[in-house]
């Protein structure tokens, strides 16, 4: 086991070195001049050359990285084109909001979508069974930007029921913070729902064909106790690395939910990256979500060394 | 008649081609028995159809404004009323499956080709090379596939032309990392090391039994991919970083219509349910194509 965790360590370590030189190079995939890019085209040169050399960008290349490496390994990740101050103090309040949503919506879709999964492969081919696939079906398909408007208009607009934008941080006020975050929440939740309903689904009837299942029913226990402890808990082993993407599935939601919900967080923050060419900003939150995301995937690495020991010897 | 196809299935003259056939026509049954599976075929069908033929389906231009009519309710001249430009929304719904349909179809085939070339050197060769082409990959999956293109969007801009790159980008990995895991299923298989040990070449072997064996779940992938593409490309043109206006796009549309939902909710909403029913669609004929070649596949793919 301590061999197989040094092993996932050091793939997590390579991973994050290839995904930082590439961050590195994007601003060298601009057609163009990177700086007169970044600063418009009525900066004087005095500025361009400026900027230049506060990017390190008139040395050469594998300098430039390690400089721009070792800053960032010390927390410093440059200064914002657009907020005009350093890019880890903008990022610092921006992290616990995405992190907050990102954590709700991970923990009602590992619930809701292990719980339907589950009743809908017990209730095989039942009304209830065709209705969760359906629902799974369509939860996928769902561009989640649509579902959040469509909340808006019926939940936020026409019943007046919640808000229809921002945010209130948990600690200041519990239960505005909480009206205006169900529809955001939910409409992130929504595809992570259905994979995981549909991974559940099928891996609870795989299991459901094996021996040890007749075995236990041949034995006459209850079905309670068939269906969890037998069947879920060997189900669930291919579902924990599902669980573990799904990280990656909501970052990708929380750009397009913080930008209709009006949610300050890393997702809205690099859209803006985006849109003001910020590149020291864009390269700092898209490191970050790679960083995060790598560690997910090491998590559930280790995790499925652990439920299943032939992993380890890989 | 299903005994029939039964018996078929091993035929009295055992030739590779008559097999085939039989193996496509099992195939095709299999996925046609369900309905749901010729719900998204229709889909598809009336996807191609309705690009191909939009000048002749849309009642107006989709690109150019009539201030005469702005923002008009849904009436007999207009079915799903105009946007705040004056333009016809159900045309415009038109004019979007044509890029709908090029951004699910070019980057997917940029990709499974780039991708399977390289999946295909990482599995059956190995070595540092195979190392290096894993890395990557797992580098390029540790970005959701949106963050990707909004990385590759700052750095090239928008439009078609990028959006296409940065989506072939974006589906690579997944086609290296599925045809690496089949070759590598393959490779020590018995009739491998047969036609090894009668001498066939190593680009023999690859293109007469390791490239024809991986592929059906790579077929899938491709389906499932098309959907993946508009979905991208619907995001990115609904967060403004796509399709530049006035090009009709499904997600810019969205996009459009958000601020005037309560003079008129379908200009957002309308666009949104043709999205979610192309992708649905492909999503379902991915499942009916995967239960059909091989059913051990679910849950991998």
């Amino acid at each position: 086991m301590k061999g197989f965790i040094i092993r996932s360590l050091i793939s997590t370590l390579a991973v994050m070195l290839i995904v930082s030189v590439l961050i590195f190079l994007l601003i060298y995939i601009t057609p163009g001049d990177p700086v007169r890019i970044m600063l418009g085209m009525d900066a004087s040169p005095e500025q361009v050359a400026a900027l230049r050399s506060e990017l390190w960008l008139d040395r050469p290349l594998p300098v430039q990285y390690g400089h721009w490496l070792s800053n960032i390994l010390q927390g410093d990740f440059g200064r914002s084109l657009r907020y005009q101050e350093g890019v880890t103090s903008v990022i610092a309040t921006r992290v616990p909001v995405t992190g907050y949503i990102s954590l709700l919506s991970l923990i009602i879709s590992v619930f809701v979508g292990i719980l339907t999964g589950t009743i809908s492969a017990i209730r095989r081919g039942s009304a209830l069974d065709q209705f969760v696939s359906v629902m799974a079906n369509a939860g996928i398909a769902i561009p989640i930007f649509w579902l959040g408007i469509l909340g808006i208009y019926g939940l936020g607009l026409k019943l007046g029921w919640l808000p229809i934008q921002g945010f209130t941080p948990p600690t200041t006020d519990f239960w505005q913070s909480t009206r205006q975050l169900i529809m955001p929440v939910i409409c992130m939740a929504v595809p992570s729902i259905a994979i995981l309903s549909r991974q559940t689904r099928s891996s609870m009837l795989e299991v459901t064909r094996q021996d040890y299942i007749r075995t236990a029913w041949a034995k006459g226990l209850k079905e309670r106790v068939v269906v969890l402890k037998h069947g879920l808990k060997n189900a669930l082993i291919p579902v924990v690395t599902l669980v573990g993407l799904q990280v990656r599935t909501l970052i990708g939601g929380a750009v397009l939910v913080e930008t209709i919900f009006n949610i300050p967080g890393m997702g809205r923050l690099m859209v803006q990256a985006v849109l003001y060419k910020d590149f020291p900003l864009l390269q700092a939150v898209t490191l970050l979500m790679a960083l995060i995301v790598s560690l997910a995937n090491l998590l559930v690495d280790l995790s499925y060394g652990w439920l299943d020991p032939r992993v380890r010897y890989e | 008649m299903k005994s029939r196809v039964k018996n078929s299935a091993i035929p009295a003259t055992f030739t590779e081609a008559t097999l085939r056939v039989n193996e496509f026509r099992r195939i095709t049954r299999v996925m046609f028995d369900r309905p749901v599976v010729v719900f998204g075929m229709i889909i598809i069908i009336i996807l191609i159809f309705t690009a191909i033929f939009a000048p002749f389906i849309a009642q107006y231009d989709p690109t150019v404004p009539n201030f005469k009519a702005v923002l008009a309710q849904p009436s007999s001249a207009h079915f799903l009323g105009t946007d705040q430009l004056g333009r016809d929304v159900l045309s415009r719904i038109i004019y979007g499956t044509q890029i709908s349909l090029l951004v699910a179809i070019i980057p997917v085939i940029i990709a499974a080709v780039l991708g399977m070339g390289l999946g295909l050197v990482a599995g059956y060769t190995g070595g540092w090379a195979g190392i290096i082409i894993m890395r990557f990959t797992d580098a390029f999956l540790a970005l959701p596939p949106l963050v990707l293109m909004l990385a590759i969007a700052a750095a090239l801009g928008g439009g078609l032309k990028n959006i296409l790159i940065s989506l072939s980008v974006v589906l690579i990995p997944t086609y290296i990392r599925l045809t690496r895991g089949q070759v590598l299923s393959i490779k020590f298989s018995d009739y491998i090391l047969g036609a090894r040990v009668i001498g066939a070449s190593n680009v023999r072997i690859i293109g007469r039994h390791v490239f024809p064996n991986s592929f059906p779940p790579l077929l899938v992938l491709i389906t499932i991919n098309m959907g993946l593409g508009i979905m991208a490309e619907a995001s990115l043109s609904f967060l403004g970083l796509g399709i530049s206006p006035p090009t009709p796009s499904w997600g810019a549309m969205v996009n459009d219509g958000y601020s005037y939902l309560l003079s008129n909710p379908l200009i957002s909403l309308a666009p949104g349910i043709s999205i979610l029913l192309v992708v649905l669609a492909l999503n379902l004929v991915g499942d009916g194509l995967r239960d059909a070649l091989d059913p051990r596949l679910r849950g991998i793919l």
